[in-house]
């Protein structure tokens, strides 16, 4: 049953973000991507349960590795963003 | 459940809806900024709860992890040049690929069923392929490595014994998970295999690759989630996923092309059959275009990636607004496949100070074009090219372009003849309408700057 939960939930969360993502202007495309970066590194959330186990050298090696790199993503990624969209400004704004 | 767990599960809850409200606000130039911050804070609360895992015993590797990558990306997203923002983008994709993939690799201990060892093959397979396919196109977008498609005989063939490969040790791998030979064949062919798939395409061709990689880093969060058991993993990840391909659907309507067109064919290697240009080229010097230009009431600028490689922008901008004190409306028009990833040109005439309400799509300021009195072309070649309307023959027919041609009097900024990245001829160089404004783009908006201020 777990499988179909999940997949279930899967399958509402890519309809919500089609209809979410297609009302994102054109001009704000690259700040979108880069956020989606900062997103995709949510994989922190599963490497830090896996580098914190302490079963064995391995895991938390992989673990650690993991948690890195999805860092980079999540802190470069939002702050790049931020940087971005502090820039975008109307006319006379 | 128990009580910590339950916790954990309601923050993943919260933290859900903070990233679909903050994607909401993305929606608008005016809230993007709030949206982006909500979505931060819902990272934050996603991460914190996860820390409250009573399984976690050991958080010194945590720690490092967060610290040595908080440092390099905090550093990364202070010192990246605007112009550098594909490449950015690109080795950040990579990032999240592998990450999934070094998630699946370590939740291979804790697997017990089938379903989540086919989940696992998956997070290795999509985050191997995108780690290194993002790293090929970081290296020619950073023109590290050539950027152009790099073509061989028998090149399906070996993509497909490669695809057949990763099947035959995927399905290895979940017969039996207790040996390594088959988890090890599976990363190194994922590896391999992204490497395969970016290299047959071409610079030109980056806004698509990076749109797909970017879903594809989403997808692998999601099957990474699927094997750890984690809910908010497969909600991010799906966002990320739906969001990169609608972005690739885009750019792929923009260039009139199918998906698999620009995967499988390698557009620089399109030869085009030799068609007669009638008209000559009529270059102009920074003077004469100064006396068309200060007569001007109505001006739109063009924007391709050559702006980026000139890094003009700012002069671009300069020039926007001393046309502007002379009295001419001046606005741009951006083609969705300018520059190398979606919406490239915006943000960097964004961070010139150019207002976004001031950057007109191709289907808003096309209509306008023959009111236009001047069209300056600014390193774009093939988005403005009218064989895309006009020569059947061409391998650009049918491909939605700026119809610059339209306007009164064009100027086209640019190096020297040499033809675009795709290779294909440009009438519109010849047209009796367009004049050719020949050198460094930065040079000759600076020689106009003068002009028009002096």
């Amino acid at each position: 049953m777990e499988a179909v939960f999940l997949t279930f939930i899967l399958m509402l969360s890519i309809f919500l973000g089609f209809e979410l993502i297609n009302k994102v202007p054109a001009t704000l495309h690259t700040p979108l991507m880069s956020g989606a970066n900062a997103i995709s590194g949510i994989t922190v959330v599963g490497a830090v349960s896996l580098a914190g186990t302490g079963q064995h050298d391995l895991a938390n090696w992989l673990g650690a590795g993991a948690v890195a790199l999805a860092t980079i993503n999540v802190v470069g990624g939002y702050l790049v963003t931020d940087r971005m969209l502090a820039m975008f400004k109307k006319k006379g704004g | 459940m128990e009580s910590t767990q339950l916790i954990i599960q309601l923050a993943y809850v919260v933290s859900a809806a903070l990233f679909i409200f903050g994607l909401k606000l993305l929606g608008s130039a005016a809230t993007a900024r709030k949206g982006n911050l909500l979505s931060s804070v819902g990272m934050l609360v996603a991460i914190v709860a996860a820390l409250l895992d009573k399984g976690i015993v050991e958080y010194q590797w945590i720690i490092a992890g967060v610290l040595v990558g908080g440092a390099i990306g905090a550093a990364a997203a202070r010192l990246v040049q605007m112009t550098s923002m594909p490449e950015m983008v690109a080795l950040f994709n990579g990032f999240g690929g592998m990450a999934s993939l070094l998630v699946g690799a370590a939740a291979l201990g804790t697997a017990t069923n089938t379903f989540t060892l086919v989940t696992i093959v998956l997070s290795i397979l999509i985050g191997g392929l995108t780690f290194t396919g993002s790293l090929i196109a970081w290296g020619k977008l950073s023109e590290t490595i050539g950027s152009g498609a790099v073509m061989f005989r028998g090149q399906q063939v070996v993509n497909s014994l490669i695809v057949l490969a990763i099947l035959a040790s995927a399905v290895m791998f979940c017969l039996q998970p207790e040996n390594p030979t088959w988890l090890y064949a599976v990363i190194g062919l994922s590896l391999l295999f992204g490497i395969m798939a970016v290299i047959p395409i071409g610079g030109a061709d980056m806004p698509v690759v990076i749109s797909l990689l970017n879903s594809y880093s989403g997808l692998a969060a999601c099957a990474a989630g699927f094997a750890v058991n984690n809910n908010i993993l497969i909600v991010a990840g799906s966002l990320v996923g739906a969001s990169g391909i609608i972005l690739t659907q885009i750019m792929c309507k923009a260039m009139n092309r199918s998906l698999s067109n620009v995967l499988f064919s390698g557009f620089g290697s399109v030869s085009s059959e030799e068609t007669e240009i009638e008209g000559e080229i009529k270059p102009i010097s920074v003077e004469d275009a100064y006396y068309v230009l200060e007569a001007a009431s109505s001006v739109a600028i063009i924007p391709g990636y050559g702006m980026a490689v000139a890094q003009a922008q700012h002069v671009v901008k300069e020039l926007t607004e001393l046309l502007e004190k002379k009295g001419a409306e001046v606005n741009f028009g951006i083609h969705p496949v300018a520059g190398r990833m979606p919406g490239h040109m915006n943000v960097l005439l964004a961070e010139a100070d150019v207002p976004y309400d001031q950057l007109l799509e191709m289907d808003d300021i096309n209509p306008r074009m023959e009111t236009v009195d001047v069209a300056i072309v600014i390193g774009a070649n093939d988005v403005v090219n009218p064989a895309a309307r006009e020569v059947e023959s061409s391998p650009i027919y049918g491909m939605p372009v700026i119809n610059v041609d339209s306007a009164r009097t064009v100027f086209v900024l640019k190096r020297s003849m040499a033809s675009g990245f795709a290779g294909i001829e440009n009438p519109l160089f010849y047209k009796e309408n367009t004049r050719m404004l020949f050198g460094d783009a930065k040079e000759s908006i600076g020689g106009l700057i003068r002009e028009l201020a002096g």
